[in-house]
């Protein structure tokens, strides 16, 4: 789990390797309704020294109509020491995603990892929140499995178009955590709405620290509840990406940090960055 | 093992297989170990500190991608404190690169990164001139001519001229570099292309235009490194498009003396490493024993006429 240390960027040094691609084989890939499939694969300990909020590079498979050429990036949706394996959760949108769809259990898959910086989980806080919309979910997923093991409250809320793609929720229903579900469908989404819940959370329980994925609009939302309540937040960002390693400055986005712009690469030192360093 | 040693003029190399610039860096050292490579390529620096293009910087086009990074540099302090320490542990030459948008400033940053360290530089002549037009040194061999004689005169460091796949005279822009003093030429860059969005009518890439790198590239860039081997004298350097042992050897074999490996690197972390390996066993299994054996092996005599008709197609 991140402990109070976020990496810090700089290079490695010679000798001590850290990113491994493997060749994995799958285990289990269905769908989990009719936007997102789940795919699990024995991976090794190499990679599964990861941490929350990190995330792997996979070489999609290229067959007769899908010839995805560079790796595609995932959030890490779920990781077992114990039983070696990872799991992901991908929303099929395009070649590479289409492709992972036709992955039968005992094929090989090349996955690259554990990429990126964590999330930043301080000892001393008790109760975390957490927002995530869309498939944004699966990046918080471990987030939480983690935090409840280190004994921490863990206060979810998760917004989706409609019940129909939901996604499981299981990983963040842990003793003692709550986990509130709202959708379009329902009306209950607005970001009026969850800004009303993420206060109340923070007047009512006290609120260590905020956490978001999946959404830009919710980003702008937290920054403002964050800067008004003072209390510290993270995002994971998504970029386009090529190396995924940092090396061809390909994901930057600028940053506010101590009053520059920071150009910062969200492959690197990100995707998890402080809420108020965003521009938004 | 086989003697995969190669010389770039003065310059010795363990074996023929380096990064291209930009597509190296120090975070490459947590996914293997660098000393395995024949020269480390560090990442085009220039004067001023730049931020580089908005985004999307990068898309993926079949089978192949595309980039408009836009050069972000952090100037030739950042790489004498940072890249430079870092990359002294590890016992490949490390080639540096530069760039500038004129012929003054190119030889002003040639004369600054040269330092105790830094084996060869790396000229990337490929990049806009804005006294110009925008157009590249590397387009005409007037340009590449005037610029590389600057950077002559700017240092004793191996010069290698990194030249455009984009100009309609690669021998010629190849001759004027050897003539302005380059040691050697680096075969090449990428091409200018473009790619839209259908859905939102929008380019794919947030600068337009941008870099066609990766295996679609192979075939021109291979085709300039044979035009450019065979009009010039010095050692020519191939890239573009490689991402197995065949692509090194067809390099090889039309008269590159190493070859330079890019955006493979980003689809497999580890490409530069096999290459070696693989090189070695085709040596091995095949009996070669000097890489000399293979450079400019091309049996090209019978297909001269189909040469002189493509010239006089164009
Ligand atoms: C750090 C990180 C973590 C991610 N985690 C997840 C995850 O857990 N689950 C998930 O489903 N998706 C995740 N994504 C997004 C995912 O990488 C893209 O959806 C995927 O690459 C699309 O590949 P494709 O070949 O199916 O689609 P393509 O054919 O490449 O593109 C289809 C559409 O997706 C957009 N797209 C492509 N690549 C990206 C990208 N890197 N970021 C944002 N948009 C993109 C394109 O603009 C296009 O509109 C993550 C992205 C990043 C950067
Ligand atoms: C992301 C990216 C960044 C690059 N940056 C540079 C650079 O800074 N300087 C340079 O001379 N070439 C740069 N190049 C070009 C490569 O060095 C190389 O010439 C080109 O990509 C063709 O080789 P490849 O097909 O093996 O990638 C870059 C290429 C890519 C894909
Ligand atoms: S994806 Fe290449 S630097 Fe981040």
């Amino acid at each position: 789990m991140t402990q109070a240390t976020h990496h810090t960027a700089t290079a490695p040094a010679a000798g001590a390797l850290s990113v491994f691609a493997a060749d994995c084989t799958v285990k289990y890939n269905a769908p989990v309704n009719a936007e997102y499939g789940h795919l699990i694969v024995d991976a090794p300990d190499s990679i599964l020294g990861c941490e929350p909020g990190q995330f792997v590079q996979i070489l999609c498979p290229v067959n007769s109509s899908e010839q995805p050429y560079l790796r595609r990036p995932m959030s890490i949706y779920s990781y077992d020491r114990e039983a070696g394996t990872l799991g992901i959760i991908y929303k099929i949108v395009g070649q590479g995603t289409k492709a992972l769809t036709k992955l039968k259990v005992g094929d090989p898959i090349n996955i690259m990892g554990p990429l990126g910086t964590g999330y930043e989980v301080k000892p001393e806080w008790n109760h975390i929140l957490l927002w995530g919309r869309g498939v944004g979910l699966a990046s918080l997923a471990p987030l939480a499995v983690e935090a409840a093991k280190a004994g921490k409250k863990v206060t979810t809320i998760y917004s989706a178009r409609s019940k129909a793609v939901q996604l499981p929720i299981d990983q963040f229903e842990q003793p003692g955590a709550t986990v509130i579900t709202v959708t379009e469908e329902e009306g209950n989404s607005g970001l009026d709405n969850i800004r009303r819940m993420v206060e109340e959370q923070i007047k009512e329980n006290g609120v260590d620290a905020i956490y978001t994925c999946g959404c830009d609009l919710a980003l702008i939302e937290l920054k403002d509840v964050c800067r008004i309540y003072n209390v510290p937040g993270e995002v994971a960002l998504e970029q386009r990406m090529a190396c995924g390693l940092g090396i061809g400055q390909c994901c930057s986005r600028p940053f506010a940090v101590e009053g520059d712009i920071v150009h910062k690469r969200v492959c690197k030192e990100g995707p998890v960055f402080k809420i108020l360093e965003t521009l938004v | 093992m086989s003697n995969l040693s190669t010389k770039i003029g003065s310059v010795q190399l363990a074996n023929p297989i380096m990064p291209a610039s930009g597509t190296f860096s120090e975070d490459l050292a947590q996914v293997f170990d660098l000393n395995r490579l024949g020269a480390l390529v560090a990442k085009t620096i220039t004067r001023e500190i730049r931020n580089g293009n908005p985004t999307p910087r990068i898309c993926e086009v079949r089978g192949s991608m595309m980039n408009a990074i836009g050069i972000p540099s952090k100037g030739v302090d950042y790489f004498r404190t940072n890249s430079l320490p870092f990359y002294a542990q590890f016992t490949p030459p490390l080639v540096a690169s530069i760039s500038a948008p004129s012929v003054d400033e190119f030889a002003r940053i040639c004369e600054e990164i040269t330092m105790p360290g830094v084996t060869a530089i790396e000229v990337n002549i490929s990049c806009p001139n804005i006294e110009e037009d925008g157009k590249a040194f590397a387009m005409r061999p007037s340009t590449a001519l005037a610029v590389m004689k600057k950077l002559r005169s700017a240092t004793d460091l191996p010069l290698w001229a990194k030249l455009t796949p984009n100009t309609g005279e690669p021998a010629e822009v190849a001759q004027a570099c050897e003539e302005g003093g380059a040691n050697a030429v680096v075969t090449a860059n990428t091409l200018l292309a473009m790619a839209v969005d259908i859905r939102t009518r929008k380019p794919k890439l947030g600068n337009v235009m941008g870099g066609l790198s990766g295996p679609s590239l192979k075939p021109i860039n291979l085709r300039m490194t044979y035009q450019c081997a065979k009009a010039v004298n010095i050692p020519v350097i191939g890239c573009g498009g490689i991402a197995t042992l065949e692509d090194v050897l067809e390099y090889l074999m039309v008269g590159a003396s190493a070859v330079q490996v890019g955006t493979s690197t980003f689809v497999n972390p580890t490409v530069m490493v096999d290459l070696v390996d693989q090189l070695d066993a085709y040596m091995r299994e095949n009996h070669i024993n000097d890489l000399s054996e293979i450079i400019g092996s091309v049996r090209d005599k019978e297909a001269a006429d189909a040469v002189f008709f493509q010239e006089a197609a164009e």
